[in-house]
This record gives structure tokens, C-alpha cells and sequence, in this order.
């Protein structure tokens, strides 16, 4: 893997992230985003929006994102090496960790660390939805289809997979 | 096959523990219907269709899941996966959650990269995006909820400052969490000071 070649890149980014994916892959988009779009220039913005919008409509974890990123940049070694990255050094600390779990769920550090972490958590997502409705508003009714989404699916117990289906249509059928 | 993990569940009523093909298929059947959010998929899957866990230890385990680092679903996978059959366990989970559905979502990159100039697949992938950030959106909203049901000065002072940070400054995630984590683990102790 030489210096131009952007696996090491894919796999040292990923890698660097996960670890800081409390909250799941979405608390970290931003972050991604950052690097993909305004360092390394892999994507556009709408691209990046797209790639996310891609991922979520498609059946899986939503971290799957990653896989299509990796796709894009480098082909099938790039959606390996960036998934291998973003779930690895994770899933081997989930593996240590489920099996001394027992010991300390009650413990109140635990519950302080935890209690610590969700407001930034919370925060992270907040700006990952404002990063991509950006990326993804390109006309203000597109704007206004997001919002009406966030909205809906606040207040109701719809599931995502018909507002990402209205999206789909209204966007073919040109009206958003 | 592994030695099984000695097994902390209790054995009166649970069905006999999954086999690595199980774990495999158990996994991949969440991962093909699960759209926008699988958690609630997979505790369907679980706990009600295949009784492998009780309500209680799903709970607890998408609570460790969330905890650590990484995306929560597939922390679960390999906690589950490893908790009836060690390491082929985990892996097995964890490859019937990712690798089919991977394979699925590269086929639509490959499908939407080839139409893209298509004006009608462009439009729509236009329209998709736009339901995919509302869905974050309302993510963000239902996690804040508890925010202003009970407020907590500190909780939403750093929640505030995540987003300021990452939105409206160029600052790094690792340099902010490493930054606010701490700040806000401290006031987490500070406002349970006291608390049993």
C-alpha cells in the first residue's frame, strides 16, 4: 500500500472514527463528512448526502454508509478495508467487554460515564441531521421535504421506509 | 465448533442455545428487513421470534451495546453471537448482520452510479436524500426529548455546545469529544452527587 493510494487513508480515518462512534454510526457522520468532502475530496457534498440517503434506504445497519464511501473511493477493496475498519477494533472491544460485562454493569461510574456521554451524543446527531439536510436541500421544497420528514417521524410512529418511499417519488416525479 | 462460553442464562424456559448457523441466519433475517432503525427489528427477532434473550437482557445488552464505541447493532451482534459461541459465534453474527446486506447496498451504489445522469434516478435519489436528513433530524429530536421533559442545565449546555462545535467550527471529533467528554462525565458526577 503505497503513499497515493487511498486504502490507508480509507482504513485510518474509519478506524480513528469508530472509536469515537458513541451513538452509533450517525452520531459520527459529520466527522466523515469532513474528511471525505473537505479534506480528502473523495465526494461532493450532494454526493455525500446521497451515499447516506443510498445506505438508509437499502435493508442493514445504517453504518453500512461506510461500505458504500469505501465503494466509492476504492472499489471492492475500499468498501472492504473501510467496513473492515469501521467495525474491527470495535467489535473485538464488544467481544472483551460483553464477557466481563456482568461485573460492573452496576456500577455507578458506569452510569455517570454513561450519563456523560448521551448530551454530547445527542448533539453530534443534531448536527449530523443538519449536515446532511444541507447536502441535501438543493431547492427550498427539498428543504421543506426534509423538515416535513424530521416532523412526521417525531410525532409519529410511521416507519422511515414510507418517508424515504415519498421522498423517492416525489423527487422522480420531479415535484421536490 | 468452539467450546461454548459457560452460559449465564438462565436454562428453565429458554429454548436450547443457537448453533453458529442460527446466530448466522438469525442475524441476516434482521438485517433484511431493516430499514431506517433495526433495533426494534431486532428485539422482535430476539426475543419474541426466537426467545434467545429475555426482554430484560436484550435491554441490557443494547444498553452495553450503546455504551461502547462503534455502531450499536453490530456491537450487539457479536455480544450475542459470543455470548452462546465464543468467537465463531460473534463472527457468524456479526457476518449474517453485515455482509449480505454490504453486498445489497454496493449493488444500489453500482445501480445509482450508473443511472445518475438519468435525470428521473438523480431526482429521485435528490428526494431520498431529503427523507434520509429528516430522518436524522427526528432521530436527534426523539434522543433530546428527555432534555426539556427534565431539564438539566449542564446536559443541554454540552449537548448545545457538540452541535455548535461540529456544525459551526472546524474542530475535529476527536479533539471536541476528547474535550467535552470529560467536561461532561464530571457534570454528570457533579449533578448525582448524593444520589444513592
Amino acid at each position: 500500500m503505497n503513499e497515493s493510494s487511498p486504502l490507508g487513508a480509507l482504513a485510518l480515518h474509519f478506524l480513528v472514527i469508530s472509536l469515537f462512534a458513541i451513538g452509533g454510526a450517525n452520531s459520527v457522520l459529520p466527522e466523515m463528512h469532513r474528511q471525505v468532502v473537505d479534506i480528502a475530496g473523495w465526494m461532493t457534498d450532494a454526493q455525500f448526502a446521497q451515499t447516506f440517503a443510498i445506505a438508509q434506504a437499502a435493508p442493514g445497519p445504517n453504518m453500512l454508509v461506510v461500505t458504500l464511501i469505501g465503494w466509492h473511493v476504492a472499489g471492492l477493496w475500499g468498501a472492504l478495508i473501510a467496513t473492515l475498519a469501521m467495525c474491527g477494533p470495535t467489535c473485538v472491544l464488544a467481544y472483551v467487554v460483553g464477557g466481563v460485562w456482568d461485573r460492573f454493569r452496576e456500577a455507578r461510574w458506569r452510569r455517570v460515564v454513561q450519563g456523560g456521554l448521551v448530551p454530547l451524543t445527542i448533539g453530534l446527531i443534531a448536527a449530523s441531521g443538519v449536515l446532511l439536510s444541507e447536502g441535501a436541500a438543493r431547492t427550498p421544497a427539498t428543504a421543506a421535504f426534509t423538515l416535513v420528514t424530521a416532523l412526521v417521524l417525531f410525532f409519529t410512529r410511521l416507519s422511515p421506509l414510507w418517508m424515504l418511499a415519498a421522498g423517492g417519488a416525489l423527487g422522480a416525479l420531479g415535484l421536490i | 465448533m468452539a467450546d461454548p462460553l459457560p452460559t449465564s442464562l438462565p436454562q428453565d424456559t429458554a429454548p436450547p442455545p443457537p448453533g453458529i448457523g442460527q446466530l448466522f441466519l438469525g442475524f441476516l433475517s434482521v438485517a433484511v428487513v431493516a430499514f431506517g432503525g433495526v433495533l426494534p427489528i431486532a428485539r422482535r427477532a430476539l426475543v419474541e421470534r426466537h426467545r434467545w434473550l429475555t426482554p430484560d437482557e436484550f435491554t441490557e445488552l443494547v444498553g452495553l451495546a450503546q455504551f461502547l464505541p462503534g455502531p450499536n447493532i453490530v456491537n450487539l451482534s457479536v455480544i450475542v453471537g459470543a455470548r452462546f459461541r465464543g468467537i465463531p459465534g460473534a463472527l457468524a453474527a456479526f457476518l449474517g448482520l453485515t455482509a449480505v446486506p454490504a453486498v445489497g447496498v454496493v449493488l444500489a451504489g453500482m445501480v445509482f452510479s450508473r443511472y445518475g445522469d438519468v435525470t428521473a434516478v438523480a431526482d429521485m435519489l435528490a428526494g431520498l436524500a431529503a427523507a434520509a436528513a429528516g430522518l436524522v433530524l427526528a432521530m436527534a429530536a426523539r434522543m433530546a426529548e428527555p432534555l426539556w421533559r427534565r431539564p438539566q442545565a449542564h446536559a443541554i449546555l454540552i449537548a448545545l455546545l457538540a452541535f455548535v462545535g461540529i456544525v459551526a467550527t472546524p474542530v475535529s471529533l476527536p479533539v471536541l469529544m476528547l474535550t467535552l467528554g470529560p467536561v461532561s462525565i464530571l457534570l454528570a458526577w457533579w449533578a448525582q452527587r448524593g444520589r444513592p
